[in-house]
């Protein structure tokens, strides 16, 4: 089933269920530890489950999840996040930038091998930059790309990009995966082989893919970063959740994310725990409910306000997550160094809803305790898609929150494609409950700059305030870390006070890894990063060749 | 009788056309677009994104257009490339998924019959008996029963608790460098539950049938005759009885082919078995016209082509068929 969680970027895609993020001072910790002694070998398999099967391994034309998490294995990019979701060299060994940012140049590694020996040079990545900007691709990612003014490549092992304003997300969109010119270079791209049969430069090499049911990757010897312990990366496919759950507790998959039910529930018991290690961290994505601010009901910032103060944020995370979660205050989730601590939030506080809605006129109540202004009732529709459980019960626990302020709500929920075209594009809802993926990177101009209300964009709820529209510009034009920080600051602060959306939760990411893994470290960046370290000890190899 | 099958054939060019047109509009009248599905919400896809992808898959040029490339292509046996991002051929995509649902339909519909005929026989010459009455409830369990339910349920208590059957899927990891024999097997157990679930459900409709095609045919006077001559009660059933209502199972037997194409999502689903459904219900949910387009027209040649057979068939069996005049 498409879970449509929404803004996805490719680089936190490339880690899947393994996505980043986290506060430092609230370190995960697995749930069973074993003694780290013993000396990291190499053999066996990992076997992940994984709802959707990839569709294409050319991550340029790739827009889903699965397959940026197989790509992610074979290909690798210039730069990467590291533990602590710094921006690090990968294919590049260093970068340097300009004073005045429009410059970056890359020192790309010596003595790469692409997975078939040919040697990876400066004439890959520029082959991967024209693929990707021209017009013939059908690729989602080439808008990173367009803001680049000149690129070269002064001799095999230097990349210099020329961009026409300072743009810091620029750096981070060379964590694209670069594609291997040799192979590709003079051919139709849609066409390629390569999209079942990988040839990249990273930790796996592509080995076998079983349509609909399993890709299999073996170590590559050759890593640059040295060779991976664990033999054989296995997806397996399993569309249903129910189901993986149960091949995890038979032993067939070591490796998948669990349910807040499953996390929180089903898996406290000694059977499981003495099998599998569980993780938990912030996810980098947060749930809220948008208003549609064209709307005459949600013009009144005063109204939306009330709503926020009318919902029980803890409760939604008790209900729903089982606690596994945190409350939303903004758009940047928190531990991030973007994200305000210090943001106002609106607290629940049904009475203040109340008060506020006075102020607003809906003072009066009718026979069934609805509010009642000029003699019509406060009533609208929460929209959302169709597929994802929480949400909708979510809307139900809000429902009947409102209810008790005195405001009628009706909940609808419509397919995924219906949704987009007939719903959210054509601006036609009241209230919509969906969910943002976010990148590391906290520029968020497309979602709330003014520019970005057309339909199909994605400032889809109509915010305009020239502010943030201002904001949002210096934010994302300066490399100085201490500028961006002030502007995110204060455009959370706004939206704190403005509400345009109410910001639910933040759900937590919840990893289960079979114990035989051994070197799993959870950091800031989730436990990901360094699965090349993993390793399981000779005496518990199940899969032998 | 060659006129006959000419003016048959012949009838089948404007119904495939017709098949064809259906098909069009229904995909093209449901909300939502292929390029939506893939762009929407996503940050980093601009318009220009989107038009370029609308052009690549041809969706910028007007409907009439589409249709009659569409049906070009389909004329010269091309299903077209498939719109999901792997932008394979739509012939490969059915190709790779069809042996795994015929095979698993056909077996299922073996077992089917197979249980069916003698329960119903059982049901039919033990009428009323606690034999009957227990039957009749088990089979109905079996059609009110939940799919998904049950399916869980028996992966949890043989595949979790006993650990006798394999989960899901249709293969061990591993099995690839295993014998024949062994891959076979292995195979062969994946497959039990899957089948046992499809099958269980439909036992009750078949076998309900078998009992009253029996019952009905008991109780004719030529039977009275058998029983009258002495013969054995067994001979009775099986020789006279059983073939003589076997009949209008034949005709459920025919109505159930061009099903053998179609897969269950539910239970591919759940088993995690790459089969016609999940493509169809996939192609369905992101919009992926040219993959739903094909496995429709499949469906829909396979359904005439059968209703053809069996008209073919009833025409070798009855003069007045053939000649027109009924």
């Amino acid at each position: 089933m498409r879970n449509a969680t929404g803004g996805s970027l490719l680089l936190i895609l490339l880690c899947s269920l393994l996505l980043p993020a986290c506060s430092t001072s609230d370190s995960p910790q697995p749930s069973v530890k074993r003694s780290a002694t013993s000396i990291p070998v190499t053999g066996d398999s990992l076997v992940e489950g994984t709802i959707g099967e990839a569709s294409t391994l050319i991550p340029i034309l790739a827009s889903d999840a699965s397959s940026h998490a197989v790509a992610g294995q074979v290909y690798n990019g210039l730069v990467k996040y590291d533990k602590n979701l710094n921006i690090t060299g990968d294919l590049a060994e260093s970068y340097d930038i300009s004073p005045d940012g429009l410059n970056i140049t890359f020192h790309l590694r010596r003595g790469v091998k692409w997975h078939d020996g040919a040697p990876f040079t400066a004439r890959d990545v520029l082959y991967t930059y024209r693929v990707t900007v021209d017009p013939k691709t059908p690729t989602a990612y080439a808008e990173d790309f367009k803001q680049v003014n000149n690129i070269s490549a002064p001799d095999d092992h230097t990349v210099k990009v020329v961009y026409g304003i300072p743009f810091a997300p620029a750096l981070a969109s060379w964590g694209m995966n670069i594609l291997p010119a040799h192979l590709l270079e003079g051919q139709d791209i849609t066409k390629s082989p390569l999209a079942r049969q990988p040839v990249g430069t990273g930790p796996y090499r592509f080995k076998e893919w079983v349509a609909g049911q399993k890709i299999v990757l073996e170590a590559n010897s050759e890593y640059f970063e040295g060779r991976p312990y664990i033999d054989r990366y296995i997806y397996r496919i399993i569309p249903d959740t129910s189901t993986m759950y149960m091949e995890l507790k038979a032993g067939a998959i070591d490796l998948m994310g669990l349910t807040p039910v499953q996390y929180a529930r089903q898996t406290n018991n000694k059977s499981f725990t003495s099998l599998f290690n569980k993780y938990r961290f912030p996810s980098s994505s947060y749930l809220y409910m948008g208003y549609n601010l064209r709307h005459p009901l949600f013009g009144d910032k005063r109204i939306r306000q009330a709503m926020t103060a009318a919902i029980n944020k803890d409760e939604l995370i008790q209900g729903v997550l089982f606690g596994m979660g945190q409350k939303a205050h903004g758009p940047i989730v928190p531990g991030r160094w973007a994200y305000n601590p210090n943001v106002k939030d609106i607290a629940y506080n049904p009475q203040h809803a109340s008060e506020l809605l006075a102020q607003a006129g809906w003072k009066e109540k009718n026979n069934d305790g609805i509010l009642v202004k000029d003699g019509k009732p406060f009533q609208f529709t929460i929209l959302t898609n169709q597929g994802n459980q929480q949400r909708l019960m979510t809307a139900q626990i809000i429902q009947q929150r409102l209810r008790q302020v005195g405001i009628d709500v009706k909940i609808r929920v419509v397919e995924w494609a219906a949704f987009l075209k007939e719903f959210v594009n054509k601006g036609n809802f009241e209230v919509v409950l969906l969910a943002w993926s976010i990148s590391q990177d906290p520029d968020m101009y497309d979602i709330w700059h003014s520019s970005k209300t057309n339909p199909g964009e994605l400032n889809f709820i109509g915010y305009k305030n020239p502010e943030v529209d201002r904001l949002l510009v210096s934010g994302r034009n300066t490399f100085d870390i201490q500028k961006r920080k002030q502007a995110y600051f204060r455009i959370q602060d706004i939206l704190a006070e403005e509400q345009p959306y109410t910001f639910l939760y933040v759900p937590d990411a919840l990893p289960v890894v079979s114990a035989r893994i051994r070197g799993v470290e959870p950091a800031p960046a989730g436990i990901g990063y360094n699965q090349i370290k993993w390793y399981v000890p000779k005496n518990e190899q199940v899969y032998v060749p | 009788m060659t006129r006959y099958l000419l003016k048959r054939i012949l009838m089948l060019i404007p119904l495939m056309f017709g098949i064809t047109l259906i098909t069009f509009s229904v995909i093209h009248l449901a909300p939502g677009e292929p390029v939506e599905m893939q762009m929407a919400m996503n940050p980093k896809v601009g318009k220009e994104a989107r038009e370029r992808l609308t052009k690549f898959y041809g969706l910028d040029k007007p409907l009439h257009e589409q249709y009659f490339s569409w049906v070009g292509k389909l004329a010269r046996l091309d299903l077209g490339r498939s719109f999901s991002s792997d932008g394979r051929p739509v012939a490969d995509k059915i190709k790779e998924r069809l042996p795994v649902t015929i095979s698993l339909n056909v077996i299922a519909l073996i077992l089917e019959f197979g249980l069916a005929i003698p329960i119903g026989i059982l049901a039919a010459t033990r009428r009323d008996t606690w034999l009957d009455k227990g039957i009749t409830v088990f089979v109905f369990v079996g059609f009110a029963v939940p799919t998904f339910w049950l399916a869980l349920l028996l992966m949890y208590f043989f595949g979790v608790k006993l650990g006798w059957l394999p989960i899901s899927g249709l293969h061990t990891l591993g099995s690839d460098s295993w014998g024949t024999l062994h891959y076979l097997w292995d195979m062969a157990k994946h497959l039990i539950m899957p089948v046992m679930v499809a099958s269980f459900g439909s036992l009750a409709g078949l076998s309900r049938y078998m009992r009253s095609a029996m019952l009905n045919v008991i109780s004719q006077d030529y039977i009275t005759t058998a029983r009258a001559k002495g013969l054995p009660e067994r001979v009775v059933i099986y020789k006279h009885a059983l073939r003589n209502a076997l009949l209008p199972l034949i005709t459920l037997l025919g109505f159930s082919i061009p099903g053998l194409i179609g897969g269950s999502v539910i239970f591919e689903t759940i088993y995690a078995i790459p089969g016609m459904g999940q493509l169809f219900y996939q192609g369905v949910m992101s919009r992926d016209y040219p993959v739903v387009m094909g496995i429709l027209v499949i469906g829909a040649f396979l359904t005439l082509l059968g209703n053809m057979i069996a008209d073919i068939c009833y025409a070798f069996a009855d003069p007045r068929i053939r000649h027109g005049e009924v």
